[in-house]
């Protein structure tokens, strides 16, 4: 059941619909219930390995529905952690808790000042007003 | 260039459903309503409705109706007779496709082609230049809707009996004047519903009422896709040839049509590439125009909903055609590994 819209406070965005949950020199990355929405229900999630490196603003993998496919954006820099297994299993997981169950990598920052470039909800919102 | 686009009689129920809108060989259509998923197994489990108005209707009336179009049309329509319905092509003089079209009889001298959006312009500007006397051919789209409805539990809902596949028969459904044709692009049972445009509306509230799930383009595509039914414009085209696509069993290679000849030199030859279908053995979804290795593209691909991998079908060398070939496939640079698969690459376990 696909989640309704909602947008929690505690995380930072990046315009391009992902969002990041800091916890010390770490994050849990993924994609907002607009991207989740706008896509349908994902049933796919090309993840990148553990080990990988990825960089802000580019490409850190994909996931695609039926009709699409979209690139996963990281909005911050790091080497991967852990993949979620549970989405690469059922990627509708997505769809059903986009900021819960629905994460997609958990990644060690490669420079904590960049989080400061991120958005906060009040300006992703203004993002997506523009939508 | 902007373009305005056409609105089916329906548009305004889609919207107070909730669907999603998208463009559509110049049209406004529901691409989906809860879910591409949930529409695909409502079907495959069900029935549901699909508004598939912005199809044309072309008809051709005359004492030389018949042998006019078993002049332009590749299969051989002395098989039918008023009440039966063919699938054929609309073929050109290289023996490309047109179009691929159903041909309804509706009497000895009067048939009505209903044929894709996309090339609905296209096959009535084809069929009026080379119009003989005796043979008329009218546009009659705008003043026509077209509901399918589709699968294991349609005609049941519909109140109707069973009956043959690709007959037809005039009916009144909750008051509804409608054409019932025995016909469809999902692989399911059910039937294509045929009503005035000023009755589209009691007719989809009436099927709707009835139970039937409303369907849109995203699932219509998947369906079809499954059961292996070639896309105008994706798998088969003017420069395609229906031998090399499959379609040699609806070409009447006994009698004279538009290009004919060419298709016959196929058929006797064998085809240089054939279209096949095929299943993903990786996690990977084909789309169309990717590259399959060894020559060839997807002409189609998705996720199956029912099979849930991905699945396609494309042309490869024939010597490389078999089921159970194994194919790789170009995914967005990544090589991704499939076999090819017996047609059609879904059918229901009974």
């Amino acid at each position: 059941m696909a989640a309704a819209e909602s947008y929690p406070d505690d995380l930072k965005y990046h315009a391009e619909h992902d969002w990041a949950r800091i916890d010390g020199d770490e994050a849990v990355l993924g994609v907002t219930w607009f991207a989740a929405d706008a896509l349908g229900e994902l049933v796919h999630y090309e993840a990148p390995s553990v080990g990988a490196t990825v960089t802000k603003d580019q490409s850190y993998g994909e996931v695609e529905s039926v009709k699409a496919v979209s690139d996963l954006i990281a909005p911050l820099s790091g080497e991967v952690l852990e993949v979620n297994q549970k989405v690469l299993d059922a990627p509708e997981t997505v769809n059903d808790d986009p900021y819960g169950e629905g994460w997609l990598v958990r990644i060690r920052l490669a420079d904590a000042s960049e989080v400061d470039a991120l958005l906060d909800l009040e300006a992703y919102k203004t993002v997506l007003a523009q939508q | 260039m902007a373009q305005t686009l056409q609105r089916t009689p329906l548009h305004d129920r889609h919207v107070a459903l909730g669907a999603r809108m998208v463009p559509f060989a110049g049209w406004e259509m529901p691409v989906q309503y809860e879910g591409v998923i949930q529409e695909h197994k409502a079907v495959r489990t069900d029935a549901g409705a699909f508004d598939v108005s912005h199809m044309g209707e072309i008809e051709v009336e005359g004492p030389q109706a018949h042998a006019f179009l078993q002049s332009v049309l590749s299969n051989d329509l002395d098989r039918i007779q008023p009440g039966e319905a063919q699938y054929t092509l609309l073929t050109n003089e290289h023996g490309g496709i047109v179009d691929d079209l159903i041909a309804y009889r509706l009497g000895e001298f009067r048939y009505l082609l209903v044929v894709n959006a996309s090339n609905k312009e296209t096959d009535y500007a084809w069929l009026k230049e080379r119009e003989v006397r005796g043979s008329e051919v009218t546009d009659v789209s705008a003043e026509h809707a077209l509901v399918a409805v589709q699968g294991p539990r349609a005609i049941e809902r519909l109140g109707l009996e069973p009956a043959k596949p690709f007959t037809f028969s005039e009916e009144t459904i909750d008051g509804v004047q409608v054409m019932v044709n025995r016909t469809g692009y999902t692989g399911e049972d059910g039937c294509e519903l045929l009503c005035m445009s000023d009755d589209a509306v009691a007719l989809w509230d009436a099927v709707l009422e009835r139970g039937a799930k409303p369907i849109g383009l995203g699932a219509r595509d998947t369906l079809r896709l499954e059961v292996c039914y070639p896309l105008h414009g994706n798998d088969i085209g003017p420069e395609t040839d229906p031998i090399s696509a499959g379609l040699g069993w609806v070409c009447a290679l006994g009698k004279e049509f538009t290009g004919v000849e060419p298709i016959r030199r196929v058929k006797e030859g064998g085809p240089a590439r054939k279209l096949v279908a095929f299943v993903m053995d990786e996690k990977a979804i084909p789309r169309q125009h990717m590259p399959i290795e060894g020559g060839g593209e997807v002409t189609s691909g998705s996720h199956s909903p029912m099979l849930d991998i991905g699945i396609g079908m494309g042309y490869v060398p024939a010597a490389q055609a078999a089921p159970g070939t194994k194919l790789a496939i170009d995914v967005r640079g990544k090589t991704r590994t499939g076999h090819i698969v017996k047609k059609p690459i879904y059918t229901r376990e009974d």
